[in-house]
């Protein structure tokens, strides 16, 4: 970012203003956070009977107790889910910048075919239905744990993208004197454009990785199987028997909705808590990145 | 003729030979390609077809346009399209003035330290997932216990409001939620841009007395505007699709909201997995895919036209 400092400034007042509306959207942005929190260290029966509070009720850690002695189901849910990012991520890398870097290729004959290829399944996308069909009839991915990282290895936003940082960072004439030198085409890519695109290759591992750590999507439509729902998924099923539960019980118009030694409101925001846990604590160092490519993004489409 | 095809095809071996590695390293790409976008594009048949799972779908009967036929006469159809279009339509208007509005002023704070510490917590929601997001809303949704509910209402001497059966407040909450997730991350975008303004122009304006004000709108808002327009059309080619996860798991899928919440994706959704409507659901899903090319093709056109740099092709 260049300085102003050279420029005309605002006036102190606006600029006095413009902090207080950033303070007041910072705080919309943290209060939600927040409030999971404060709610999750919260005792149940307390709570309940005030409702949702932003200050922690009687404070209490026994919904995390409560969460972690439900613990095969959680942890199990927090491995699928580490073990898709890792493997999805590393393969949706490999995939993605060997495929820009053909696209890249001047010299290459078929770089156009290639082009046109990935960016019609840009262009028309053939809908839920169809893609549903092919997941389960054709690839027969249902309940296997590649339904959870194949669908999103190919991605052709993220081709164009690398292929934009690559136009911008490689040199063709470093390909071509290696290529003199008597490389092959493996190893001019392994040893001499990889290192030099690392930046490059960062950015789509991020991003990668927050698309497989957030996604829901797919076991929501692909796994049925308990032992393969992933840690976002596991979180929505209990959000949803809770709810479930407290509707059987209020028909049957019973006090407490939830049988006591269950302390489900705070449990629900401790599941939450643990979801977010690692990306929050990853996310300023995330963010840069991002910041890197989505200006990339902006500078050539 | 013939002795063409034998000339491209012998070119085509040759170039096979001349950079086999190449194609090694596009082959996996390719796969992906042709199993996740190309084989399900051959399924766009059976929205013209009366599925029988018994006999397959490539052997059941074809029904022409009955399937469309009984789409468009439910009420969905219209519920769904006015739905789809017109929060995407308030995405992109409110979506990008509230990005060009965040990005103008933190590129003018002094304070650089402060202005890079609201950016990177207006990107925090950008890294939440939207079953988190739906956890969030509940704290203060709930109805017997939500934060709003006990807590803000009653103070203002309102009831209580059912949130999760009451559809008129949602056209909102689902507006707000969409730019509370992503206006930090549309910023940084708009943020890039007024970065790369060469700050000459503004030099020159200040040596002709130009105020503050003054400069912003007549150096930086006509320099984005070429921005602004790309991203307003882009915005325009994918209007037929909506985010899913902020239409299904925000409203926590309530039944009661579906007038006001459900759009083509999740009405695809439910029509396929809940009801096993396979016709309905590949109707629509058909109806999308082709609304949704013509509006790519157009509005890449267009944007071809303003700013071939920008155009996707």
């Amino acid at each position: 970012m260049h300085s102003k400092s050279r420029f005309l400034q605002i006036s102190l007042p606006a600029e006095i203003i413009l902090h207080v509306v950033f303070w007041i959207i910072t705080l919309l942005c943290l209060l939600p956070l927040w409030a999971v929190i404060a709610i999750s260290l919260s005792n149940d029966e307390a709570m309940r009977q005030v409702g949702y509070r932003l200050i922690p009720v009687k404070f209490s850690t026994k919904s995390y107790e409560f969460v972690l002695s439900q613990g095969i189901a959680v942890a199990r849910a927090y491995g699928i889910t580490i073990f898709v990012t890792l493997v999805g991520t590393l393969l949706c890398v490999a995939v993605v910048s060997m495929y820009a870097y053909v696209l890249f290729r001047k010299d290459f004959k078929y770089r156009k075919f290639f082009t046109f290829f990935g960016f019609f399944t840009m262009l028309i996308n053939a809908g839920l239905v169809p893609w549903y069909i092919v997941c389960v009839n054709v690839l027969h991915l249902k309940n296997t744990i590649f339904a959870l990282i194949l669908p999103y290895v190919m991605n052709m936003w993220y081709v164009l993208i690398f292929r934009t940082y690559l136009s911008m960072s490689l040199p063709d004439s470093i390909i071509e004197s290696a290529k003199i030198d008597g490389a092959g085409e493996f190893t001019i890519f392994f040893r001499i454009v990889v290192p030099l695109v690392k930046p490059g290759l960062a950015t789509i591992a991020l991003f990668a990785a927050i698309m497989y750590w957030n996604d829901w999507w797919l076991p929501f439509m692909l796994i049925e199987n308990e032992e393969l729902y992933n840690l976002q998924y596991l979180m929505y099923r209990v959000q949803q028997k809770i709810q479930y539960l407290a509707e059987i019980a209020s028909k049957l118009a019973m006090s407490p909705s939830i049988p006591p030694d269950i302390p489900a409101e705070s449990a629900r925001m401790a599941m939450a808590v643990f979801g977010i846990g690692p990306i929050i604590l990853a996310y300023p160092f995330f963010q840069r990145y991002f910041v890197k490519g989505l200006t990339i993004g902006a500078i050539k489409g | 003729m013939q002795n063409n095809q034998r000339t491209y095809r012998s070119e085509f071996f040759k170039e096979l030979d001349k950079n086999f590695p190449l194609f090694v390293m596009a082959l996996p790409g390719v796969i992906l390609l042709i199993a996740f976008s190309y084989l399900p594009l051959f399924g766009l048949i059976i929205a013209f077809k009366d599925v029988h799972y018994d006999v397959g779908i490539l052997k059941s009967p074809w029904v022409g346009f009955k399937n469309f036929e009984f789409l468009f006469k439910t009420p969905d159809a219209f519920v769904i399209t006015r739905n789809t279009l017109l929060y995407n339509f308030a995405f992109i208007v409110f979506g990008n003035l509230a990005a060009i509005a965040t990005a103008i002023a933190l590129s003018e704070m002094r304070a650089r330290f402060m202005a890079k510490f609201y950016q990177s917590v207006m990107f925090l929601p950008y890294f939440l997932s939207w079953v988190v997001v739906a956890y969030m809303a509940f704290a203060f949704l709930s109805v017997d216990l939500g934060i709003l509910n006990t807590l803000v209402l009653p103070k203002l001497g309102i009831e209580p409001i059912a949130w999760y059966v009451e559809p008129k407040p949602w056209p909102v909450i689902i507006i707000l939620a969409n730019l509370w997730k992503y206006t930090g991350y549309n910023a940084v975008i708009y943020l890039a841009a007024i970065t790369g303004i060469d700050p000459e122009y503004y030099e020159a304006a200040l040596i002709d007395g130009a105020t503050k004000w003054q400069q912003i709108r007549h150096i930086t808002f006509p320099l984005l505007s070429p921005l602004v327009v790309v991203l307003v059309l882009l915005g325009i080619g994918r209007i037929f699709y909506a985010d899913f996860g902020l239409f299904y798991q925000l409203p926590m899928n309530s039944g009661a909201l579906y007038d006001v919440t459900n759009v083509i994706d999740t009405y695809v959704y439910r029509t396929l997995m809940g009801m096993n409507d396979i016709g309905m659901a590949s109707a629509a899903s058909f109806y999308q895919s082709i609304m949704g090319f013509i509006l790519v093709l157009t509005s890449n056109l267009i944007v071809r036209r303003l700013d071939p740099e920008k155009a996707l092709f």
